[in-house]
Order: structure tokens, then sequence, then C-alpha cells
């Protein structure tokens, strides 16, 4: 019984890791980007540990991929944090349609969105 | 007191890694969790007795299927931005106030932010957070905060305060 729902997770967790990869590629900049990557591909990647565990029972494996996982909803926030201000501090410009910048405006002096044509 | 339970903790950690009561493994990881207890036990929390007390061991497991829960929403969230053929998005960055003190708090609060629906952290300052939202749907500090923050400080207060 438990083999059949760790398989539909790891498969959940393979379309979530998919639909980030897309989002990667239709996503106008960089921000929103790593929102897309940052939030499917972590759900994506515990939901395949989370199966690889329940595949494996409490065996070496199984307690190594929760781990993992656990690892991995610690530390995936902190990199994307970590890019993201890296991009903010590098002068990054955000995309022409975003609607409000109240980071700029406090510390880089001025509204850091893209001026263009739609 | 606080490298003691540091290394209590890591050599825990350290059985459920190798999963094996072999002398050797023993040995070996006494060895490891005792270089990283006199490395980075300085950095450990302050008052370690927190650990044992039962009420925020009971919120963090209630907390856990609560922040599952929002960030399966997220996904699904992303999931349609990212398929819908027009794109609806609509980003900004914003500023809300947090209500929570302690250092750690504040960190968890940020890392529950980034996982769920439409919003990530840029950055902590102080008493604020400045959130990069995807779908904007307050500029106004308090309004913001009420949407982004609220559900999640319930629980981090019980568990970290």
């Amino acid at each position: 019984m438990i083999s059949p729902i760790g398989w539909i997770i790891i498969w959940i967790g393979i379309a979530f890791d998919i639909l980030g990869a897309i989002g990667l590629v239709r996503f106008p900049d960089i921000y929103n980007r790593l929102q897309a990557s940052t939030k499917c591909v972590t759900l994506g990647t515990f939901g395949i540990m989370v199966g690889i565990f329940l595949l494996k029972g409490f065996s070496p494996i199984g307690i190594k991929a929760l781990i993992c996982g656990g690892f991995l909803l610690l530390t995936s926030p902190v990199a994307a944090h970590a890019l993201m201000k890296g991009a903010l501090h590098f002068g990054t410009k955000m995309w022409h349609g975003s609607v409000v910048d109240k980071y700029g405006e406090d510390k880089l002096g001025g509204e850091q969105i893209e001026k263009g044509a739609k | 007191m606080r490298y003691i339970v540091y290394f209590i903790l890591g050599f825990g950690f350290w059985l459920l890694l190798t999963l094996s009561v072999h002398l050797d493994h023993l040995i070996a990881g006494a060895v490891v969790v005792l270089i990283g207890t006199i490395i980075f036990g300085g950095y450990f929390t302050e008052r370690p007795a927190k650990f044992l007390q039962i009420h925020r061991l009971f919120w963090i497991i209630v907390y856990i299927p609560v922040f599952l829960w929002y960030m399966f929403r997220a996904n699904i969230d992303v999931a349609y931005r990212v398929l819908h053929p027009e794109r609806p998005i609509k980003p900004g960055i914003v500023k809300i106030k947090t209500d929570l003190k302690t250092d750690i708090a504040k960190v968890f609060l940020a890392n529950s932010i980034t996982l769920t629906p439409g919003t990530m952290t840029c950055e902590i300052d102080g008493d604020y957070l400045y959130i990069h939202w995807i779908w904007v749907q307050s500029g106004y500090i308090d309004k913001a905060s009420k949407i982004i923050a609220r559900p999640f400080e319930r629980y981090l207060r019980r568990i970290f305060e």
C-alpha cells in the first residue's frame, strides 16, 4: 500500500520540478524567476525525498533522504535570499511591469524598475 | 551547558545518519561531533533549556503540516501563473513589519515567507522585512504584513519566544 503512494509523490515532485523549469524560462526578470524556481523546485525535490522515504522505510537510505529533505527546506530559501539581495545590490532592474519597489526607495535611492515600452 | 547540548544533538544526528550501532561508527561519530562542538558550539543558541519545554515541541509539530499546506498552495499558485497563457504577474517589493523579537524566529519567518504563496524575502532590517511579491495586493505596511506574515507569526511566537 505504501509503495504506490511513494511513487505518486515522486511523480508529483517531478511534475513540480518541471513547472519550476518552465517558470524559469517564461518569467521576465531575475526576481520572478527566483520565485518560480525556488518554490517549485524546493517542493518538487522535497516530494521526491519523501517518496524515497516512503518506498524504503526506516532503512539507511530512507532516513538519509528524509534528512536531505529537511535540509533542503532550511537552506534553499536562504540561497534564494542571497541571490536576490546580490542581484538588488548589483543593480539589476526589475521588470517594467512592476508596481512598487520599497527596497529601492529606502536603500538604493530610487525605484529600481526598468523603464521601457510594454 | 550549550556545548553539552550541542554534542548530544549532533551525536543523535550522527546516529540517524549511520543508523547502526557498530563500535567503529560510534567512535568516529564521537570524534567528529567533538570537533564540531569545539568549533561551532559557541554559535549555538544561548539558552538550550528551551529545547526541553514540551509546549514548544508541540507547536513545532502543529506548525509543520500548516507550513506544508501553505507550501503546497504556493506551488499550485506558481504553477497557475506559469501555465496561464497571459502570465498574470504584477510584481513588486513591499515592506512589512513583524512583532517577533528573537533573531532565530525572524530567520524562520523569512524562510517560511519565501516558500509560501507568491512572496520572497529580500532583506531583514530590524523589525522590517522587504518582500518581493509576485502579485502585489497592497503596498501599505499594515495591510501587507497582515496578509503575508500573520499566519506564521502566531505559531513562530509560540515556538521560539
